[in-house]
């Protein structure tokens, strides 16, 4: 059976979701194994990767050195040289991982895929290109195939019959990279479901103008992450992590709210693939009605309130 | 300071993209050099200017129509211009493509030495941001990418790079490839000075045996990843927009409540 090798994200020492989805969709491969950069995992931790499919919790005992992508790579191939298929989120950190990785073994790689299947022994995937405006399926002709998931894109299942995995530490020989890493400023993470992986996104733009408690407290009640768009960000209202767009996070909820934003190509691009699109905008001809599911020709100032109160009212009643 | 900017022609956003035959459909009159490749140019000027000396290279790698992309580079102020051409290279997955880039800035590099590479974050077609990696690792320079600051000093280049968990500072020895973000500049407005000045500059063109690249490396059958199949996806069903009279608000939350979504 082939060897599926799922590369670990963690968030404060803890297992996020897209892995467990990446597990999710190994299992249908076949045979998953985890690997794991950095310092070993909490027994809960590995537990959870066994549930999720997890034969094996590989462990290369990496530092921050493993910031750097060519580090990274290395430590992962030493770990996974013999899984014919190898997952990862897609981030741009991974995909510059992948990219070396498959250089040192070959591999044919596809990023932002949708989901993946075997056909034929080779692995085919689907993706959405052109702001989502076009399905494309590929074929990964060559023996070793890498694929960057997106996030939210499969549902995360536990296994059917899971059992413990077992940990592995794999030795590597991690020569010096050309790059050093000189500072590390980490980033406080807003309190809740990052942006690429929450079920619900409200996003919004320039017709806020900068206040964004209508849509803070929308996204709170939707139990949603808070997005913008590229001229919120460059105004300053709102930190750059929030960005949605081709050039920001690309997001895929099962609910996408756009307030304000007139629905440019470039936003679109890290939207369009959302299940459910609302827009709420006073200029009916904004291009964002092009897409939306339900749009409302309105100023959000009035159309969030009602909405929001409403939403409190049937559910509580 | 010698600056290599690499430039791809793409189909412009704006425009009916779509596929013919498992391939991106691109002609002259609807393609345009990659809007974030204009930071790349806007990057490597910027630092030319600060060394008070240099020259700037713009390089694309397509068919007859990516011309446009490098002669667009050079209406934004770069000094040269080459163009790489072959059918052999059509279909070429981002390691073929990354393969005959590399021949090509070595080529350059071998006449007199480069300092840097500089790309864009990502070519908004491709949408794959692999191949600065790519690149980095088929002319085993240091790579610097996603930056959203670049400075160059004592033989050396320095990044910031804002991640979602943090922003680092990388740096590492020249020469490099360095790939920044549209956070990096603001690219100018287009110069009529500039404009007019570029149309008697000259374009290399360059085939793959001018690099030496055997045809059978690269192009679609060397390609590790091929599209079986490209549709467009169908449109929303049952879309539905109200105007505002006073209980839009209402009617949305209903909505979202019915669905489940709420
Ligand atoms: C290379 C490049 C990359 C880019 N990448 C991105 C990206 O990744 N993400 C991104 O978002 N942008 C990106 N952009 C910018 C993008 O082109 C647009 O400029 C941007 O998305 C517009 O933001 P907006 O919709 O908030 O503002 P606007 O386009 O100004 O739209 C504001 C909207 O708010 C509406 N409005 C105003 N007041 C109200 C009110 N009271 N109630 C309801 N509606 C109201 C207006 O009718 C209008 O439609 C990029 C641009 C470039 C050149
Ligand atoms: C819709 C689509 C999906 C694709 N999927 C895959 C895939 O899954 N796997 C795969 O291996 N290949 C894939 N390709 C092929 C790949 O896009 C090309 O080989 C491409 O030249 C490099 O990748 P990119 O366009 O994603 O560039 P990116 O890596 O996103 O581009 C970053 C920068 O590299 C420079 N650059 C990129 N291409 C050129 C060029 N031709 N000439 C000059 N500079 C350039 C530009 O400065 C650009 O800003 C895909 C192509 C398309 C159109």
């Amino acid at each position: 059976m082939t060897t599926v090798a799922v590369l670990v994200e963690t968030r404060s020492g803890e297992v996020t979701q897209p892995t467990f989805e990446a597990l999710t969709l190994a299992r249908s491969l076949g045979t998953p194994v985890a690997v794991w950069l950095g310092e070993a995992p909490e027994a809960p931790e590995v537990a959870r990767l066994g549930l999720y499919g997890a034969a094996e919790v590989r462990v290369v005992a990496v530092g921050d050195e493993a910031r750097l992508p060519a580090v990274a790579a290395a430590a992962l191939g030493a770990a996974t040289s013999d899984a014919e298929v190898m997952l990862m989120v897609s981030t741009f950190v991974n995909k510059e991982i992948a990219t070396r990785l498959a250089l040192a073994t070959g591999a044919g790689v596809v990023v932002d895929a949708a989901g993946a299947e075997l056909v034929d022994g080779r692995v085919e995937t689907m993706q959405t290109v052109f702001a989502a405006t076009w399905n494309v399926r590929t074929r990964i002709e060559a023996d070793r195939a890498i694929v960057g998931i997106r996030p939210n894109t499969t549902q995360a299942i536990a296994g059917e019959a899971p059992g413990a995995a077992t940990l592995v530490e794999v030795a590597a020989d991690l020569r010096q990279a050309r790059e050093t890493v000189v500072v590390v400023e980490p980033v406080s993470a807003p309190e809740g479901v990052p942006l690429a992986e929450a079920p619900v996104v409200v996003s919004g733009g320039r017709g806020t103008g900068g206040d964004y408690t209508l849509v803070r407290e929308l996204a709170d009640v939707l139990g949603g992450a808070v997005g913008a768009s590229r001229d919120a960000t460059d105004e300053g209202w709102i930190s750059h992590e929030h960005m949605v767009g081709q050039t920001g996070t690309t997001v895929t909820p099962a609910l996408y709210v756009a307030c304000g934003i007139s629905g440019a190509v470039h936003h679109r691009g890290g939207m369009q693939a959302s299940g459910t699109i609302v827009a709420v905008n006073i200029d009916p001809d904004a291009p964002i009605f092009e897409i939306a599911d339900f749009g409302v020709v309105g100023d959000l100032g009035d159309v969030l309130p009602q909405a929001i109160a409403r939403i409190r009212e049937r559910r509580a009643g | 300071m010698r600056i290599l900017v690499t430039v791809k022609f793409v189909p412009d956003l704006q425009s009916q993209r779509s596929f013919t035959e498992g391939a991106v459909t691109r002609t002259g009159d609807d393609g345009t050099m990659n809007e974030l490749d204009e930071n790349a140019v806007e990057a490597a000027l910027q630092l030319k200017e600060a060394a008070g000396e240099g020259e700037v290279y713009a390089l694309t790698v397509g068919g007859d129509d990516a011309v446009a992309a490098v002669r667009k580079a050079l209406q934004l102020g770069v000094d040269h211009a080459i163009h790489v051409s072959d059918a052999a290279i059509a279909g070429s997955d981002v390691f073929g493509t990354a393969k005959v880039i590399a021949a090509a800035v070595r080529k350059v590099h071998d006449e007199a030495p480069l300092d840097l590479v500089v790309t864009g974050m990502a070519a908004l077609d491709g949408l794959t941001s692999m191949l600065p990696t790519a690149l980095a690792v088929e002319l085993d320079w240091s790579q610097l990418t996603l930056a959203s600051g670049l400075t160059v000093e004592d033989g050396a280049a320095t990044i910031v790079r804002h991640l979602p968990d943090a922003h680092e500072t990388v740096s590492a020895p020249l020469p490099a490839v360095v790939s920044v973000t549209d956070e990096a500049n603001k690219p100018p407005y287009p110069n009529f000075k500039l404009i007019m000045a570029a149309r008697s500059k000259p374009v290399t063109t360059w085939a793959l045996a001018d690099l030496g690249i055997d045809p059978a490396a690269v192009g679609a059958g060397a390609a590790r990843t091929v599209v079986v199949d490209a549709s467009p996806r169908p449109p929303r069903e049952n879309r539905v927009t109200v105007t505002d009279t006073g209980d839009a608000g209402t009617q949305l939350a209903d909505f979202l409540l019915e669905k489940g979504l709420a």
